[in-house]
């Protein structure tokens, strides 16, 4: 079990304030989404929670610990992070990338032990890239792509996981098939923190949402609960349709909620 | 996991082979003759005693540069292309080699260079290490590689500027022709003495560039995803500039600027092996020794009206179609 608390966080970047307020706690086997417009603090949250970001006050603490107090190595054993749009720099096969993820586990100078080739194995086989095992990285299409850099992460198996908007680029069935490995992981006992645009997925997969806007946290809580009209009308200014077909959860904007020019008015 | 382990061995010992023995052909390299016979008793302490000069004093030292040399700008081009992410990175993108060229100048000009051997060579390795101070002071702050390589082109320009000024101030042609005649880059007369002022900045060097094997591989992925692997990128700067500034400046300092065997020996390596920054390392240092041993071979078979070919012009002569050609053929880069 493992148990990530945000406390109090605010992070200021360039005399800006991005993040301010921000308290929340997540535990083990969850699937939590962070949602928000553009511009709400998404990826900065993202990159807080991974200790890449200083916080002008407050914390993120991983069972108790400050993940700014871990050495590098250890804080990558217990998260493992996918930022937005990864670059891939250097033509890797496949199974060479999804090595990387095993760096924080080695010992200094030395090789890859059993241990991490099963562990790089097991991650192959949960993003279903046996098959891509041999291609170049930098050749395969979209969705194959996503897999092979979602195996990355999952090969360094830390109990935390920070994924930012993975599904951007994405087809719907390639779309589909990333949540309900996400959803899996998550049922595995990892901690899943995902960013997301798609609200439909959102309400569909996560099992909480954390509404982002301006730097603050608005709402918290069980999708159906977050996704009301208030919020989305407050914060992507949109009037959507909620409900369910089929018994999956749906959310569909309809249009914008005050016309163009009108939020200045106010 | 196929079975890397021993391709990446085949090619490494390959290369490792043929830089040995490129070495040895070195020192039969060379106006003096040698027989088998004399060798033997060369190494076996005796000799006669004008052959066991030019075979011990004169050949050896020279061999033996050549692979140091050779293998730091072979090392220094890999590591700098992973860092950078750059596949035109080559050892003097940080400026170094021009401001360790610069010291060596100083010493020419000044006639320093005449008055004690090792003048020049540790003046040399001085301006490499003051050309290191702004970059430091850079990398503390900076997160983007990109504005090392722009403190690297001012630190470089300001090293050019240096040598310009002392060619543009030579009190004679004469002066300014041995300056000119130095900065093409020879193994040419080298001594022990050379060897051993080189071998600990190059051992230094190599050591602190081959410690950031994993972290370069992690780099693969950018800075964020790096940083969350467990790469301390201040620390990785730290070693990377301290590396190549005391490497390459012991480099240049000993043989001179001797372009190109950087940058195109990781070139042509690269699709020998997985193609990850680390898989380079070892490869292209043994690649560079070997290549710059071929050319120091070369320079001395070319025949010369005068004095011998330098080395850096031969290697930009022969390395430039070598890479159009590598460049052509080759489907993906890097």
């Amino acid at each position: 079990m493992v148990t990530l608390s945000i406390e109090a966080l605010r992070i200021d970047l360039g005399g800006r304030a991005i993040l301010h307020g921000i308290d929340a706690e997540m535990r083990s086997g969850s699937l939590v989404g962070v949602i928000g417009p553009n511009g709400a603090g998404k990826s900065t949250l993202a990159r807080a929670v991974t200790g890449l970001l200083r916080s002008s006050s407050g914390r993120v603490a991983i069972d108790g610990t400050n993940v700014r107090a871990f050495s590098p190595a250890d804080l990558g054993r217990r998260i493992a992070y996918l930022p937005q749009g990864q670059t891939v720099h250097w033509p890797l096969t496949a199974e060479r990338l999804v090595a990387l993820g095993r760096l924080p586990h080695l010992a200094p100078f030395s090789a890859m032990a059993r241990a991490d080739r099963d562990a790089v194995e097991r991650a192959m086989a949960r993003a279903d890239i046996g098959g891509l095992r041999d291609r170049v990285v930098t050749e395969l299409s979209g969705g194959e792509r996503a897999r092979v850099l979602i195996a990355r992460a999952l090969a360094a198996e830390a109990p935390v996981l920070v994924v930012d908007e993975p599904l951007a680029a994405l087809d719907p069935g390639h779309q589909l098939e990333l949540m309900d490995l996400m959803r899996a992981e998550a049922e595995a006992g990892t901690l899943v923190l995902l960013i997301l645009h798609d609200l439909a997925m959102a309400a569909r997969f996560c099992d909480r949402l954390l509404l982002l806007h301006q730097g603050r946290l608005i709402a918290d809580g069980d999708p159906g609960a977050v996704l009301i009209p208030e919020y989305l009308s407050d914060c992507y200014n949109i009037r959507a349709w909620t409900g369910t077909i089929e018994g999956q959860a749906v959310v569909l904007p309809i249009e914008r909620s005050s016309p163009p020019g009108a939020a200045k008015l106010r | 996991m196929s079975s890397p382990l021993p391709k990446r061995l085949i090619l490494i010992a390959a290369l490792a082979a043929a830089a040995l023995l490129l070495a040895l052909a070195s020192l039969l390299t060379g106006p003096t003759r040698f027989g088998s016979g004399e060798i033997a008793a060369i190494l076996a302490g005796g000799g006669d005693p004008v052959l066991r000069a030019v075979l011990l004093e004169l050949r050896l030292p020279r061999a033996l540069l050549g692979l140091l040399v050779g293998g730091m700008l072979g090392l220094g081009g890999a590591v700098l292309q992973g860092y950078l992410r750059n596949p035109l990175a080559e050892p003097s993108v940080l400026g170094t080699s021009n401001v360790a060229a610069l010291g060596a100048v100083i010493a020419l000009y000044f006639g320093l260079a005449q008055a004690h051997p090792l003048a020049l060579p540790l003046l040399a390795v001085a301006g490499a290490l003051l050309g290191l101070a702004p970059l430091l002071l850079l990398a503390r702050r900076a997160e983007s590689p990109l504005s090392l390589i722009l403190a690297g082109i001012a630190v470089g320009t300001l090293g050019g500027a240096g040598i310009s000024l002392a060619l543009n101030l030579a009190p004679n042609p004469f002066a300014a022709m041995e300056i000119m005649s130095w900065l093409m880059g020879s193994l040419e007369d080298r001594s022990f003495e050379h060897f051993w002022l080189a071998l600990p900045c190059i051992a230094i060097g190599a050591t602190l560039l081959l410690w950031n094997a994993r972290a370069l591989d992690a780099l693969t992925l950018g800075e964020d995803a790096a940083r969350t692997l467990g790469v301390d990128l201040r620390a990785l700067r730290w070693r990377l500039l301290a590396g190549v500034a005391i490497g390459v400046g012991g480099a240049v300092a000993v043989s001179g600027a001797i372009g190109f065997v950087g940058l195109i020996v990781p070139h042509l390596l690269r699709p020998l092996t997985d193609r990850s920054p680390s898989a380079l390392l070892l490869p292209s240092a043994l690649g560079g020794a070997a290549l710059l041993s071929a050319a120091d071979i070369a320079v001395r078979l070319i025949p010369t009206a005068d004095s011998e070919l330098r080395l850096g012009v031969l290697t930009s002569l022969l390395g430039v179609p070598v890479f159009l050609y590598h460049l052509v053929r080759e489907r993906r880069l890097w």
